[in-house]
């Protein structure tokens, strides 16, 4: 058996006095897809915060047998952990091709980030189009577009996914979980999270229901999807009653 | 800090200091240190709740010692008159120089506000410096002292009591002041100001009088100055004296009344220790205060006083008496539309984005209506429209009849339409029935006097009854006294919606209820929603939990990218394809 | 008024607009990358137009010691807040910097200013004394603070101001000094006599100014601080380290305020703390200019040093009141942009 990517044990994080996440614990094996689903405040946010080290947490962090629980957020970039918010935090002053190249800020030779850069416009063709343009400009599909790309330009080993489906059209959003499956076969292990759980869990290998701030139910995502608790919570409409 | 408690305190320090200098044993050099340290307490003090309480950091607070300094001077030396007279010349002086500077002071946003405060700061004290009827830059002399009768205070023992009897004073009125409808109000200005409109308080309004109300401490200490010195010199009110001010509120601990009697206790002691340690390298001093400046700042940003407050009893229970609860006065039954509110066409654009896309639909009298929609699809801005937070950039909002979008949320909440928030909106330090009382800010009239004077005691006794009351129905009584701040997320969900109950609303907007609830919490809010429907008020109601939703709304509301794509029963948009589809982006 | 004097006060007034403008330029880029209203910008300005006059005079300033004693006090306390983080690299990097560097600016100092080298030694070693006190200041009192509010870096910034003034008056004392002219030329056209000092003042601002649109145009760590003033979530987020990027503003913002004392030092008699009038003129233009934008903090700049000059010339008592007072109704203006109701974080 593979030693899991990324393992967290007994996490919590707390807001002055409130703890939004408790006792957390999971891991992501290598080269899978797992998913976090939850309701609105049940502390899917604060989770992903504490694991890219934006926030103070207790517990531990292993990632490829690293501790990461004293590290700062740019040495966990560095060690591959990245994070795609779910507020994006583009850099909206600067043009589409600065965030891409200021994506790979870890890495710095230029050739490095010149063939990482092709690597994203031949993924996103509708980036290339925009690459002189501030990134402020752009639709809410693009923005997605480019925070994912920014987030590639790092070379990722694990990309945390934070609602992805976000405020997007539906055709965006198929494109999004085309785009995560994508992502999935070449090799990238990925952390989702979304509200859209029907979505979320028909992309991941493996899933956790988070409730107020606790892992409530997890299992393999075809298994939780039937689930009927999962079903009548998150799956919500257009389940039978 | 409990009020009582404080009061106590006041009253102790008081007994203590008024008669511990009266002593021969105190040598006449601490009787003086301790007159500077009442001066300076009076001018903290206000800066304390500038600052602490209101978030506006003023760099300017000198100038208003300066303004009531040199008006008593003037009048008394040039003009001969009684230095008594001078008293209500010097507050009027710094009323008028306040009132002025804080119409402008107040509306600057941000960062702007203590920037303009070191602008003007900085511009009054070139004024004083060079104006030769204030003595220019040899200063004023010759000022007479104090007189009571034929006995002139000339001494510092004489002088003493009168400083720390206008400090006590000073004190007792700040805590009343603090503790009281304009007092709560203007605690929550500082992280609540959209809550605190929306509860229809007049926040440029709120500010400005506690902007006039720290001038005038620091006006009264101006006069006193000028009759304890009895010489003025303009470097006493320049930028080095309000750094003092700012260091004594922060080192005590911004934000506590006591913290500024504390802060100028120590900034001054402390100042005077180093002189005497250091002598002739007494400039040194400085130096050791910008790095405990910057020390106390990365160490402890609350100051000494919590460190004190520690060892002193925090929750005391307030008296509230049930019976006092006020008669609601009768909203007009009638409603003279078809529906109570109405919204026709509502758009609002950011920029290149449409949030709401020309949303109509309407809420009925007594009827609940549930908008739902993915994250992002404009549910809360929706909601912001209503409230007056932000204007519609098209369309109609219409509320029993009246057009309300161009209106400010206090006279939204006049009319009846009360929210609770996505993002809880509450004043930690405050407890949960101050935060609740908050609600009913519109429903009171006491004004600045008679809370120091305590003349609103009876109105008070109303207002917490009433807040008593609406926290019993969302189930918090027995949280009523703590801290707001010390609650769960779902508990502070039923505060707000409590907070909101408050003014008695003919329309409630609730902004996500559910979110973070327990099961059990869930159920009893769906409860007390029906209860409140049963009495007659509306509700509209943002929420993801589909099943609260679905047993708790007549009709449903589905937003989708900033547009209305379906509207109906609960079992018809269970079944309706589109919503289905803008909910689970069509994946499974 | 006629058309010399006027011609003379313009004159003036761009020279010193465009030194206002250097000042405004590092305070914005100091305030949007790292929310500090740096009110010791002033302080460098003093203390590099001293240091160079004390050098002149073949002295040894105290800003040497003042060197040593922030490095090794840096290096202490961020080797107690970094812990169990401490690495080799680390380790090294910081006593090169924190304790070699100052050690080494010493030695040449002492070795060098007793022989009286010259303009262009003296002016580089004013540079190099000058600029690294950005940086440890930046690590021992601001770096801490990271998270805080605007206005705790602002009430933290007045504590570094004060100790460092008092420090200005224990190196340089009471008295104020004035720096050999960098040229003595003079151009006299139709009786506006401009100095060749103004006209080099002039140039080295607008090239400085070249040179930092360069960097934020140009470079890779130029867009890294940018990308830290527009979004410090998203900088983190791609691994930006925003303390060493705080340390770099600190160390070009220090710079900027080392190459205007350099300027002016033969122009002006500097006083310990006539930095602090200065930088405050500086903040006054980059608050006309919103604390946001370079060309609109340049262009107040040059409205500054114009107001300045002719109130100097109607009532030089009231000049700094015309000044600061200018700056209230233009704050109003600024302020009535912003959203009506703000909250803090």
């Amino acid at each position: 058996m593979t030693e899991p990517l990324l393992v967290v044990e007994r996490m919590s994080v707390a807001y002055g006095k409130v703890e939004a996440v408790r006792g957390v614990s999971l891991n992501v094996p290598p080269g899978s897809v797992v998913t976090v689903i939850g309701a609105n405040g049940a502390g899917k946010t604060t989770l992903l915060n504490a694991l890219m080290g934006l926030l103070e947490q207790t517990g531990s962090i292993r990632f490829e047998n690293r501790d990461l629980r004293n590290a700062r957020v740019e040495d966990r970039v560095a060690a591959g952990l990245v994070l795609v918010p779910e507020r994006r935090e583009l850099f909206g002053s600067l043009t589409v091709e600065d965030n891409l190249r200021l994506g790979s800020f870890r890495h710095r030779r230029h050739h490095e980030i010149d063939e990482e850069l092709a690597k994203v416009y031949a993924r996103f063709p509708r980036l290339r189009e925009r690459q002189r343009q501030l990134a402020g400009t752009l639709s809410g599909g693009e923005r997605q577009m480019l925070a994912l790309g920014r987030a590639l330009m790092s070379r990722p080993r694990l990309l945390m996914l934070d609602e992805p489906s976000l405020g997007l059209a539906p055709q965006i959003v198929r494109e999004s979980f085309r785009i995560i499956a994508d992502l999935h076969k070449s090799g990238v292990s990925i952390l989702l999270i979304e509200q859209n759980a029907r979505a979320a869990l028909a992309v991941a290998d493996y899933g956790y229901v988070m409730e107020h701030g606790e892992i409530a139910l997890e299992g393999a995502a075809g298994e939780l999807a039937e689930n009927p608790r999962v079903a009548e919570s998150y799956l919500g409409l257009g389940t039978t009653h | 800090m409990n009020p009582r408690v404080a009061r106590a305190i006041a009253w102790a320090l008081a007994a203590l200091l008024l008669v511990l200098p009266l002593s021969p044993l105190i040598p006449e050099f601490w009787v003086t240190l301790l007159i500077l340290i009442g001066l300076a307490s009076l001018t903290a003090l206000g800066l304390v709740v500038l600052t602490g309480m209101g978030g506006m950091t003023s760099f300017g607070q000198a100038a208003f010692v300066g303004f009531g300094a040199y008006t008593t001077g003037l009048l008394s030396t040039t003009f001969g008159l009684s230095p008594w007279l001078g008293l209500p010349a010097a507050l009027i002086v710094t009323g008028i120089a306040a009132c002025c500077l804080g119409a402008i002071t107040v509306r600057l946003s941000g960062h702007y506000l203590p920037l303009g405060t070191l602008a003007w700061g900085i511009s009054i004290f070139y004024i004083f410096g060079n104006s030769a009827f204030l003595g220019g830059q040899t200063g004023m002399t010759g000022i007479p002292p104090l007189k009571i009768g034929s006995l002139a205070l000339l001494t510092a023992r004489s002088y003493y009591a009168l400083v720390w009897l206008a400090v006590v004073v000073s004190v007792l009125a700040t805590i009343n002041l603090l503790d009281s409808r304009v007092g709560r109000a203007f605690r929550a200005l500082r992280r609540n100001a959209i809550a605190a409109e929306a509860f229809g308080v007049q926040t440029a309004r709120a500010k400005l009088v506690v902007f006039v109300y720290a001038a005038l401490l620091a006006g009264l200490a101006g006069w006193l100055y000028a009759h304890f010195q009895r010489t003025l010199s303009a470097s006493a009110f320049g930028t080095e004296a309000n750094i003092d001010y700012l260091l004594m509120a922060i080192v005590g601990g911004v934000g506590q009344v006591f913290g500024a009697v504390l802060g100028a206790g120590i900034v001054i002691i402390l100042k005077d220790l180093i002189q005497d340690v250091l002598g002739r390298l007494g400039m040194f001093q400085d130096l050791l205060f910008g790095i405990l400046l910057v020390g106390i700042l990365q160490y402890s940003r609350e100051g000494v006083w919590p460190l004190v407050s520690f060892w002193l009893p925090t929750t005391a229970a307030r008296k509230i008496d049930p019976a006092a609860d006020m008669e609601v006065p009768a909203r007009p039954a009638r409603v003279r539309a078809d529906a109570l509110l109405v919204l026709d066409k509502a758009r609002k654009t950011f920029g290149g984005l449409v949030a709401v896309d020309d949303v109509s639909f309407a809420v009925g009298e007594a009827e609940t209506v549930a908008l739902i929609g993915p994250n992002g699809a404009g549910k809360s801005t929706l909601f912001d429209l209503m409230t007056g937070v932000r204007r519609a950039t098209a369309g109609r909002v219409l509320f029993d009849g009246d057009p309300i979008e161009r209106l400010a949320p206090q006279a939204i909440a006049r009319r009846g339409i009360a929210r609770t928030f996505q993002h809880v909106r509450l004043v930690p330090e405050l407890s949960v029935i101050e935060n609740v009382a908050l609600g009913a800010h519109s429903r009171g009239s006491a004004g600045v006097m008679s809370a120091i004077l305590r003349l609103d005691r009876a109105e008070e006794r109303r207002l917490f009854a009433h807040a008593a009351r609406r926290l019993e129905r969302v189930g918090l009584s027995k949280e009523m006294f703590r801290p707001a701040g010390h609650l769960s997320l779902g508990q502070m969900r039923l505060v707000e919606v409590a907070r909101a109950l408050c003014l008695d609303p003919r329309l409630l907007l609730l902004d996500e209820p559910a979110a973070g609830l327990r099961a059990a919490e869930k159920q009893a809010l769906a409860r007390l929603l029906r209860e409140l429907k049963g009495e007659g008020i509306s509700i509209l109601v943002v929420e993801h939990d589909v099943d609260f939703v679905m047993g708790l709304a007549e009709r449903i509301v589905v937003l989708d990218f900033g547009k209305k794509i379906a509207e109906g029963l609960p079992r018809d948009i269970r079944v309706n394809p589109v919503v289905i589809e803008a909910y689970l982006g069509g994946v499974a | 008024m006629d058309p010399t004097i006027f011609w003379t006060l313009v004159v003036d007034g761009v020279v010193n607009g465009t030194i206002y403008a250097l000042l405004a330029i590092g305070l914005v880029l100091v305030f949007v990358v790292t929310r500090v209203i740096l009110l010791p910008q002033g302080v460098y300005v003093s203390f590099a137009a001293l240091t160079l006059s004390q050098f002149q005079r073949g002295n040894v300033p105290g800003t040497v010691w003042l060197l040593l004693a922030l490095g090794c006090a840096a290096f202490v306390i961020d080797a107690l807040r970094t812990r169990s983080r401490i690495t080799r690299a680390w380790f090294l990097r910081r006593v090169a910097t924190d304790l070699v560097f100052p050690a080494v600016m010493y030695a040449l100092v002492t070795w060098l200013v007793p022989l009286q080298p010259g303009m262009a030694v003296e002016v580089a070693l004013t540079l190099m004394l000058i600029t690294p006190l950005g940086p440890y200041l930046y690590r021992l009192a601001f770096q801490p603070l990271e998270q805080a509010s605007v206005l705790t870096l602002l009430i933290a910034s007045v504590g570094v101001y004060i100790a460092l003034s008092v420090l200005g008056l224990v190196f340089f004392g009471p008295e104020g000094f004035m720096a050999n002219p960098l040229s003595g030329v003079q151009f006299d056209t139709a009786g506006i006599v401009v100095s060749g000092q103004s006209v080099i003042m002039v140039a080295v601002s607008l090239v400085l100014m070249f040179l930092l649109w360069l960097l934020f145009d140009r470079t890779l760590i130029g867009k890294a601080m940018r990308a830290v003033a527009v979004n410090r979530t998203g900088a983190r987020l791609v691994g930006i380290p925003i303390s060493q990027v705080g340390e770099i503003t600190f160390a070009l913002a220090s710079f900027i305020g080392a190459v205007s004392g350099v300027l002016i030092a033969p122009v002006t008699m500097v006083y310990y703390d006539t930095g602090f009038l200065i930088g405050l003129i500086g903040f006054v233009a980059a608050i006309i200019g919103g604390m946001g934008s370079y060309p609109l903090a340049v262009a107040g700049a040059l409205f500054v040093g114009l107001l300045q000059s002719f109130a100097a010339f109607w009532n030089s008592n009231y000049q700094q009141v015309v000044v600061f007072t200018t700056l209230i109704p233009i704050l109003l203006l600024r302020s009535l942009r912003a959203p009506a109701v703000e909250e803090e974080e």
